[in-house]
């Protein structure tokens, strides 16, 4: 166990951010801290880092107890959402500057850094300042920066926040590349459960200053143990107590004002995949997803009329409800 | 296009008439017999202590306020303590007051009659009539402007790029000084131009707790004014023009250390 956080609380002023939290990072994974804003994330990551000192509990690193530490003797590397650069200092001065601060020789320092470079794909922009690089590229930078003093947690502040959609796609990909190559237990900060599936390994979902449910990507999907999992990755409906996915919905044609049917009020197709808005006869509304196929098949159009029913669903537990 | 002329010609008529006549009419007044009267106006002993009186204040409040700003400003972007508005007030209040005010002020504490005039005289060290008056005038007048510059500029900086080079390991001086200072360069040196300028240029404080004595408690400002109140115009020209240089040096001087700070 690289990371072990017990019972940590923290409230800034009047605001509880964490409230009795404890989560359990295992060497070498990478794990995402996901939940909407304000829900404590990245709070939590600056508590693992030293940024932040909890009100209560503590953090274990590497077996340490850390708590009260110093960022500065935590042995973590930090990146942050607008990249934090060094403005006044090159690439290479930016990437070496913690080692620099280790005091170790130039030469060492020079050849780490050019490592470095390769590793960021930055090869050949060392001697240019932090504004002369695009967003992207400062990123990697900030990357190389924190993974210089060789850390034994790289923690990640939504460093995909500030990027556009292309590029940010691009450095998800590129991550988790990174990650398989260095191996460096990684935890990381994201409101986005696309990138949370897509880089992660195992999910801690965060809601109001507790931890929802922890797993991998495919466990929190297919068995979210809470509605509020359940409906962060992706749309929901209800269906009396029940809770399905909009694909899980199975559509049949009925003869209009057929008991229980209902009615489609809107098919919006998405290429491969057809989203039909859905109103029972009681008025409740649903949302299915279909397949084009399936929709051609049924001869579906608006207007028509439709029997409902659920291949899979679940049903959570009293107390674990909205 | 025509209205971008004629605002153009508004502000360099307004600064001729405020700015540049006045200068250029000090600088001609000075060397208007040649440089033998100005070089003799400036070379009298009283002078020469006058100049040696302001160098010596500049040299102790200009770094005793630049360190004092640095550590303020600090203090007010970075930490919250209770007090802290009225903190950040009373800095500012040297701008408000007028500087004569000031002076009075500390004659009431460091006066013959003052709180700790009579036993800092008793000591031997008088601070009111002699060099540590003018020091304390001069630093109290001239103590906002280096925080006045940098609270901006630490707010816009934000505390991402400290927290970067905590995480990387540098101690907390290390992080000021090749992190935040480096940052703040620019303020810095215009909040210590600014503060040189004050510092060189103040005159109603020293008035009230030098005392006045030529060649002893004599400012270059307070020379000036002396010389005038003499009649000796090429005199109070003479001095006048050496204040100018010192201004330009020091502004030309904080122009190239932030040159090469750009490396």
């Amino acid at each position: 166990m690289t990371v072990r956080l017990s019972c940590i609380s923290k409230r800034f002023q009047e605001h509880v951010a964490l409230d009795d939290v404890s989560l359990e990072i295992p060497r070498g994974s990478l794990t995402a801290l996901l939940g909407p804003s304000g829900s404590g994330k990245s709070t939590l990551l600056r508590i693992i880092a030293g940024l932040e000192d909890p009100d209560a509990g503590t953090v274990h690193i590497d077996g340490i107890d850390v708590t009260g530490v110093r960022p500065q003797r935590r042995g973590i590397g930090f990146v942050f959402q607008n990249y934090a650069a060094f403005k006044h200092m090159t690439v290479r001065d930016n990437i070496g500057f913690g080692l620099s601060v280790r005091r170790r020789p130039k030469a060492e320092i020079h050849s780490r850094v050019d490592e470095l470079l390769e590793l960021v794909q930055l090869r050949g922009l060392g001697e240019r300042f932090p504004g002369q690089l695009s967003g992207g590229q400062r990123q990697r930078m900030a990357l190389a920066r924190a993974l210089a003093v060789d850390p034994a947690v790289l923690l990640l502040d939504e460093p995909f926040g500030a990027l556009d959609a292309r590029v940010r796609a691009d450095l998800r990909r590129w991550l988790r590349e990174l990650h398989e190559q260095t191996e460096v237990t990684t935890v990381l900060v994201t409101h986005d459960q696309e990138e949370a599936m897509e880089v992660a390994d195992r999910i801690a979902v965060m809601d109001h200053a507790h931890i929802r449910q922890v797993g991998a990507p495919r466990e929190l999907y297919d068995d979210p143990s809470n509605p509020f999992v359940m409906e962060f990755f992706g749309t929901v409906n209800r269906v009396g107590d029940a809770f399905v996915r909009p694909h899980d919905l199975k559509l049949e044609r009925v003869p209009t004002g057929a008991d229980g049917a209902a009615t489609i009020e809107r098919l919006v197709h998405l290429g491969f995949a057809v989203r039909a808005d859905l109103v029972q006869d009681d008025g409740h509304m649903l949302t299915a997803q279909l397949t084009a196929d399936e929709v051609a098949d049924l001869g579906l159009e608006v207007g028509d009329s439709v029997a409902v029913a659920a291949r899979r669903e679940r049903v959570f537990l009293e107390g674990e409800g909205i | 296009m025509r209205a971008k002329y004629l605002l153009r010609g508004l502000a360099g008529v307004y600064l001729a008439i405020v700015l540049v006549a006045p200068l250029v009419f000090v600088f001609w007044s000075a060397f208007r017999h040649g440089l033998g009267p100005f070089w003799s106006a400036i070379s009298t002993p009283e002078a020469v202590a006058a100049l040696k009186l302001t160098l010596i204040t500049a040299l102790v409040a200009v770094p005793a306020n630049t360190i004092f700003g640095i550590l303020a400003a600090l203090a007010l972007t970075r930490r919250t303590f209770r007090g802290r508005r009225v903190f950040g007030a009373l800095i500012d209040l040297p701008l408000a007051l007028s500087p004569v005010v000031v002076g009075l002020a500390l004659l009431l504490v460091w006066g013959e009659a003052g709180w700790f005039g009579p036993w800092m005289i008793h000591h031997g060290m008088p601070v009111v009539f002699s060099t540590p008056g003018i020091i304390l005038a001069t630093i109290v007048v001239s103590l906002p402007f280096v925080t006045r510059e940098l609270v901006p500029v630490l707010n816009e900086l934000g505390v991402e790029q400290q927290e970067a080079a905590a995480t990387l390991g540098a101690s907390p001086l290390h992080i000021v000084w090749r992190i935040t200072l480096p940052a703040i360069r620019y303020g810095l040196v215009y909040g210590i131009v600014l503060t040189t300028a004050r510092v060189v240029g103040e005159f109603g404080a020293v008035a009230v707790v030098s005392g006045n004595i030529a060649g002893q408690s004599q400012t270059m400002t307070l020379f000036v004014e002396n010389r005038f109140q003499a009649f000796d115009l090429v005199g109070a020209y003479s001095a006048s023009v050496v204040l100018a240089l010192i201004s330009v040096v020091t502004v030309a001087a904080m122009r190239m250390l932030n040159r090469r700070g750009i490396r």
